[in-house]
């Protein structure tokens, strides 16, 4: 970095400006600017974007306060926003996603990286990202055309009859619904599930394996009760990155789940989700107010993802550190 | 007794994982199933040369909306990738400061936002000011998605590029941009290339961005400052809408784009596992 390891010319002391500019010719300095420079765009787009939001909501902000999160009103028309129905409806629908995916997901994670032969698991796993790069619009199209009418006719009728019992199950089977959003959503964040897990799971050492064999264990209790604790945080991780990804997702959710803001104990009713409210609703928006509680609505969204996420990388770097940690040792 | 209890558990077990994976790769193909078996019959010529036809009309196609999506994403990847590639550069060769670990975690966050929230970011910047939607402000949400895919992995490409390259190009006199130019950038172009398709692949089926930027269009959209209509709104549109003419186009556009993601995806993903087996040396 500093001047004296480029051929003066002139010995004379070089002022701080002279060794920058010399610096600058040399153009390193130049790169090592621009790139720095052009690097920092994520940091100010993240910021912008909360900024705009946050600028963008201040008259429900002001108007309502906290309250907003806590009411069930929802009625552009007399200007009284409450977003509780959203956020239940989010939390209840990437609950159900959860609920299915993440048994199938670990399975399946466990699956190609403990037990499949390398060549099967590369090639399954190819399919899996492929099965990661579904446009969700394509979900909500099968959706729509596929699941309601299989979940109306006989899946949701079977539910009643059988689980008619508990409150989760009531009501007349319309197809839409939170069940109906929840299940193609554990479709979409399966993918993201299986591909992460994997990974951490392949990064446990081999010696942890062999310990609990050689101690005889067989290879279930091996992968369970050795491999997949030592790969806990990891595969929590990623369980993060998911629901996240779940809270988040906009269009497959919109079109299966009914949109209307009630808030319902019942699985098969109709309900609304934080995402779909914005994308039905906000280039129709006509008053400032409504614009604003959409934008307040965008803002606990970014909020509750961008701390999921953060909490989701921190957890899956420290599972890899601690797999090539002990491997090393 | 107990033993066999312990195998029998062990083989029942193990063989469910099998059923996850079984179940969870198959999804892909009941997907691709359904989309060649309603998409393929609702396919004509007329979908990629017609536009749309009128409310209660039969026929027609999507010209207009593929058109759009091209020049969204053409505008997208000329926002994206120039910052995603030279932002990669900055992490891999002069990173590894605090700096760099900022900007890096910001990306990994950015990427996660979800992609309605773009749209409203995209929004606020480039539809309220001018108080119309247009293909700009479109292209903006999505070029914002692709940032932070191009940037950690152009980052991930050039750190795979070994050392020795740069200290051969550094040890014959070479300044470290001059390296960075003519050694490493090359020797990960292709990496480069297939990270940049596969940022292309996923903002290119994003429909909640484009709501309330580029919004929808029933006809031509000349220029880049008008509403412009794009596959992924067109299929949204058309599968909610109460029209049976309507589903089958929809069921077609959907053939169309996920054959064409599916594609990019394909085509990238081998390129790039044949690109790293090759011997290096």
């Amino acid at each position: 970095m500093a001047a004296a390891t480029t051929p003066v010319l002139n010995a004379s002391p070089a002022t701080g400006l002279h060794s920058f500019v010399r610096r600058l010719r040399s153009g390193d300095e130049i790169a090592h600017l621009v790139t720095l420079c052009v690097a920092s765009a994520v940091i100010v787009i993240t910021s912008l974007i909360v900024y705009e939001l946050w600028l963008n909501s201040s008259l429900t902000r002001h108007k309502f306060g906290w309250h907003f999160l806590f009411t069930r009103v929802w009625d552009p028309i007399a200007e009284q926003f409450g977003a509780l129905p959203f956020i239940y409806g989010t939390i209840v629908t990437a609950t159900v996603a959860l609920l299915i995916a993440v048994p199938l997901g670990i399975g399946a994670a466990i699956f190609l990286a403990e037990l499949a032969p390398p060549t099967l698991s590369d090639g399954l796993t190819f399919v899996i990202d492929l099965l990661a790069a579904v446009p969700s619009v394509i979900y909500g199209l099968l959706g729509i055309f596929i699941l309601v009418p299989l979940l109306r006719q006989y899946v949701e009728p079977f539910l009643m009859g059988a689980l008619g019992f508990l409150p989760l199950f009531r009501g007349p089977a319309y197809g839409v619904g939170f069940l109906a959003a929840g299940v193609i959503l554990a479709v979409m964040v399966i993918p993201f599930i299986i591909s992460v897990s994997r990974e951490v799971l392949l990064s446990v050492p081999r010696d942890q394996r062999e310990a609990a064999l050689a101690l005889g264990a067989t290879r279930w209790e091996t992968t369970w009760k050795v491999v997949v604790p030592f790969a806990r945080t990891g595969i929590l991780g990623s369980i993060f990155l998911a629901l996240a990804r779940a809270l988040g997702e906009t269009m497959a959710v919109t079109m299966v789940i009914g949109n209307t803001p009630h808030v319902s104990a019942s699985l098969l009713a109709s309900g609304y989700t934080i995402a779909a409210v914005i994308a039905n609703e906000f280039s129709e928006a006509t008053s400032n107010m409504h614009l604003n509680a959409l934008m307040e609505l965008a803002l606990v969204l970014f909020l509750l993802t961008f701390t999921l996420n953060g909490l989701a990388r921190i957890m899956i770097v420290l599972t890899s550190q601690r797999g090539s940690g002990t491997g090393d040792a | 007794m107990k033993l066999r209890w312990r195998k029998f558990v062990s083989a029942t077990m193990l063989t469910l994982t099998g059923v996850c994976a079984v179940i969870s790769v198959s999804l892909l193909f009941f997907i691709l199933g359904y989309l060649v078996y309603h998409g393929g019959r609702s396919l004509s010529w007329d979908f990629f040369t017609k536009l749309p036809a009128p409310v209660g009309e039969t026929g027609g196609g999507m010209a207009n909306a593929i058109v759009g999506s091209g020049k969204l994403l053409l505008l997208a990847s000329l926002i994206g990738v120039p910052i995603g590639f030279l932002g990669g550069i900055y992490l891999a060769e002069f990173g590894g400061t605090s700096m760099a670990f900022a900007v890096r975690y910001t990306a990994d966050l950015l990427n996660g936002v979800p992609s309605i929230v773009i749209g409203i970011f995209a929004y606020t910047v480039a539809v309220l000011p001018f108080k119309h939607f247009s293909t700009v402000a479109g292209s903006l949400a999505l070029g914002v998605m692709m940032i932070p895919i191009t940037m950690r992995s152009t980052e991930e490409f050039l750190r795979a590029v070994p050392r020795t390259l740069r200290e051969g190009a550094l040890a014959l006199g070479a300044s470290k941009t001059r390296t960075i130019a003519s050694v490493v950038v090359p020797a990960a172009y292709r990496g480069i290339m297939t990270a940049v398709l596969l940022a292309l692949a996923r903002v290119a089926g994003e429909t909640a961005p484009l709501l309330f930027t580029s919004f929808n269009n029933a006809f031509w959209s000349p220029g880049w400052g008008q509403p412009a209509a794009s596959l992924p709104v067109m299929i949204f549109t058309y599968a909610i809408a109460p029209y049976d003419d309507w589903h089958r186009q929809a069921w077609a556009a959907g053939l169309v784009l996920l054959g064409l993601v599916l594609l990019i995806n394909v085509i990238s993903r081998l390129a790039l596992a044949r690109g790293i087996s090759a011997p290096r040396a």
